[in-house]
């Protein structure tokens, strides 16, 4: 109980991941929470990363979270600038109301 | 060791109390806020844990910026306008409860996976202990490794955020009608023989003027 293995990160790991698919699947509102549950699931993967990297000694999983944040964060310019040019345009970005594609 | 478990339930009991105020919470900038929170106490996990660098890093670039980029795209869209409802249901939706039995099938996944892991048996457990054994810091051997055998990553990686920057750049840019504006291009590519024109004036009929 007491001693904080392995485990337990990728627990965490588990549970922040389904939170931000939950996140995704549920949503409403704006696609910017959409956005934002994106982030939580490459957290999520950090902290695999990161945990398994501590516990195996081996710093390979610590130089990829790097990357994976690299990623994160051009992700998050590009796709909040989608959503400018999308609101600029259109006038809304309620996830019920883009339905343009007719998906 | 005990306060070291004590802290890392803190900080994932905050990490995962906050990770669904994000998805839940109302109101989107709550949703930021929240982000905020959660990218906090998990490097806050990361740093306790010996990977300081990595934490540090996903502190700045996370919360410094972001998260501010998404309260700066939250502030301009005006999204409070769009409220959320939640089981609403007015379009008779039946995608939420297929998202719950969906995401609840990933977690178990997950869980079963964990709950299955062995380490393989030459692994001396000795080194599981929470620290590097060595006497460099963390930042010193990421930057030993990162800038030798990784350089061809870390170039890509610094040619993504390029792309990036070029695309939202390209794509939040307009022309705006109706202001006046000083163009480079314009200015510089201007040539003698569309700027001065030379007339013979004749006797007593002066120049007209016009453009």
């Amino acid at each position: 109980m007491f001693e904080i293995a392995l485990g337990h990160y990728l627990t965490l790991a588990a549970i922040i991941f389904t939170i931000g698919v939950v996140g995704i699947f549920l949503n409403r509102k704006n696609i910017i929470v959409i956005l934002m549950s994106i982030e939580l699931i490459l957290l999520a993967v950090n902290i695999n990363l990161v945990s398994f990297s501590i516990y195996l000694n081996d710093l390979s999983g610590q130089i990829f979270t790097l990357f994976i944040l690299t990623v994160a964060a051009a992700e998050a310019a590009i796709g909040l600038a989608i959503i400018v040019v999308y609101f600029r345009n259109s006038g809304t970005i309620r996830v019920e109301e883009i339905d343009k594609l007719k998906g | 060791m005990i306060a070291h478990s004590i802290f890392f339930y803190i900080f994932s009991i905050i990490a995962i109390l906050s990770a669904i105020m994000v998805t839940v919470s109302k109101n989107t900038v709550h949703s930021v806020f929240f982000l905020i929170l959660d990218f906090i106490s998990i490097s806050c996990l990361f740093i306790m844990i010996g990977a300081e660098f990595v934490g540090m890093i996903m502190l700045i670039v996370y919360v410094g910026a972001v998260a501010v980029l998404f309260l700066f795209v939250v502030m301009m869209l005006n999204v409070s306008l769009q409220k959320n409802e939640w089981f609403g249901a007015e379009r008779g939706s039946s995608h939420i409860p297929v998202g719950i039995i969906v995401s609840i099938i990933i977690f178990f996944e997950l869980i079963i996976v964990i709950g299955g892991w062995k380490f393989k048996p030459n692994l001396n457990p000795d080194s599981l202990n929470l620290n590097f054994i060595s006497e460099k810091t963390n930042t010193h051997s990421i930057g030993e490794v990162l800038y030798t055998d990784y350089i061809h990553l870390f170039q890509l990686s610094g040619m993504i955020l390029l792309v990036a920057m070029i695309g939202a750049i390209v794509l939040t840019f307009r022309k705006r009608s109706g202001i006046k504006k000083q163009s480079y291009f314009k200015q510089i590519s201007r040539e003698r023989s569309e700027g001065v024109e030379l007339i013979d004036v004749e006797k007593n009929k002066g120049v007209k003027i016009d453009v």
